[in-house]
């Protein structure tokens, strides 16, 4: 039982849950996975204060919304200022644009320093995750 | 990039070099009762630290007199002891209390060694930090700053992409300071009581999902100094208050 456990988890590398992707200037145009993204999963993925906590650090246009921060740009018109695929790389890890960008890297396990084991080898949010918050943030126009 | 740049006129955004007392980030309502011991709930840690000191046969203050003999000391911790260890304020008191008094260590967080760094710390409130940082002490400020300096944790983030970049914004419903230990011993109101600076830089750890060290340990007691010697000429605040 264990040995085959362990031979599982070899198997298993830990960058297995980032997909792969190809960056093309400063953006990554194809989606992450096939299956149709949801705007409304998205914005709930945006506003839960326990896993993403975006709202931490960005203000979006939503009267409802209270205790947002300031670290970060505010969302409202992200959708007209960037293409889905310019979102799309600046949420799966910004210091691909900028070596020194504050705003985490939401897809991306490598490279990482003093992880919290619970989180060890998985990125903040899945592949599909992120294609949800990308419908979201696309749909922000003003 | 440029654009929002120019949109954000963060008015409360202050220059990395210059660093600010904690208080100065506080709600004023938060501030003014820190400085009012009647609505301060950390002064009945510090009324607790007092009596403890004169407490026993081999008291604190059988040795060292009055506890106002202990101004000034606060500003100088973490300090090298003789041995090389690196002793911050409560593990010089529970050195002390081990070495001087033969009794046992009251232990990281008890309520009783947060009254007495509390009471011990009080004493030196106003007073300017001013740590040693030289001799056996500059080894350990510099694996301190590098710590202070490493993105780390699953979010990737130095403390001072929090607490240099961004002092004065809003992290959610809290606005960064510049990230010091002159408040602590602290009363949080999140935590409804006491905490050690350990304390809280463990919650620092846990919010970029970065391994949490132990209260004590080699990781906090070197940043505890770095971030000592940040604060120099900053004022003690112990007993802090916070939200
Ligand atoms: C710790 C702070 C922080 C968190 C948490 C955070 N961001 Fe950011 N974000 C930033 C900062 C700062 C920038 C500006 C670029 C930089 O310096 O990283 C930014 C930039 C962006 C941009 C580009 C905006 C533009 O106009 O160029 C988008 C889109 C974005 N963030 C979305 C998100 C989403 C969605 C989440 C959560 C899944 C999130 N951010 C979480 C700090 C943060
Ligand atoms: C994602 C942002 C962020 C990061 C990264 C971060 N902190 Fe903090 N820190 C905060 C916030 C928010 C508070 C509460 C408000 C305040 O007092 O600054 C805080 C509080 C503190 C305090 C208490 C200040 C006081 O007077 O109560 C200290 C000390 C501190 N941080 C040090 C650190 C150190 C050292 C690190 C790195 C190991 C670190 N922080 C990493 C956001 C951060």
């Amino acid at each position: 039982m264990r040995a085959a456990l362990v031979l599982l988890w070899l198997a298993t590398p830990a960058f297995a849950e980032v997909a792969p992707f190809i960056v093309t200037g400063d953006a990554l145009e194809a989606p992450l996975v096939a299956a149709p993204a949801s705007a409304a999963r998205g914005e709930a993925i945006v506003k839960n204060r326990e896993t993403a906590n975006c709202l931490i650090c960005h203000a979006i246009p939503d009267p409802r919304e209270r205790f947002m921060g300031d670290v970060g740009p505010p969302l409202a018109g992200v959708g007209s200022r960037l293409t889905p695929g310019q979102i799309r790389l600046r949420l799966v890890d910004p210091t691909r644009l900028n070596a020194e960008a504050i705003m985490p890297a939401y897809h991306r396990t490598e490279g990482l320093n003093r992880v919290d084991p619970r989180y060890l080898g998985r990125p903040v949010l899945t592949a599909m995750e992120i294609e949800d918050v990308v419908a979201y943030l696309a749909r922000l126009k003003e | 990039m440029r654009r929002w740049l120019l949109l954000a006129l963060w008015p409360l955004a202050v220059s990395a070099q210059e660093v600010r007392p904690s208080r100065e980030f506080l709600s004023p309502a938060l501030r003014a009762q820190q400085e009012d011991p009647s609505r301060h709930p950390g002064w009945l840690w510090v009324d607790e630290g007092e009596a403890i000191w004169r407490r026993g046969e081999r008291s604190c203050q059988s040795c060292h007199g009055d506890i106002s003999a202990m101004r000034g000391v606060a500003t100088r911790y973490p300090a090298v002891a003789s041995d090389g260890a690196l002793l911050n304020l409560e593990g010089r008191i529970e050195r002390c209390r081990v070495e001087n008094q033969g009794a046992a260590p009251f232990g990281y967080e008890s309520e009783a060694l947060l009254s007495l760094t509390a009471a011990v710390a009080r004493q030196s409130r106003g007073m300017a930090m001013s740590v040693p940082v030289d001799g056996a002490a500059a080894a350990f400020l510099e694996e301190g700053h590098a710590f202070y300096e490493t993105r780390q944790g699953q979010l990737n983030l130095s403390c001072g992409q929090c607490h240099d970049a961004n002092a004065g914004r809003r992290l959610r419903g809290d606005v960064i300071s510049h990230g010091l230990g002159t408040g602590y011993p602290a009363y949080r109101l999140e935590w409804n009581g006491m905490g050690s600076l350990h304390r809280r830089l463990r919650a620092c750890s846990l919010g970029v999902r970065a391994t949490q060290f132990p209260l004590g340990s080699r990781e906090y007691l070197t940043l505890e100094l770095y971030l000592a010697h940040r604060a120099r000429g900053m004022p003690v605040e112990a007993p802090g208050l916070r939200r």
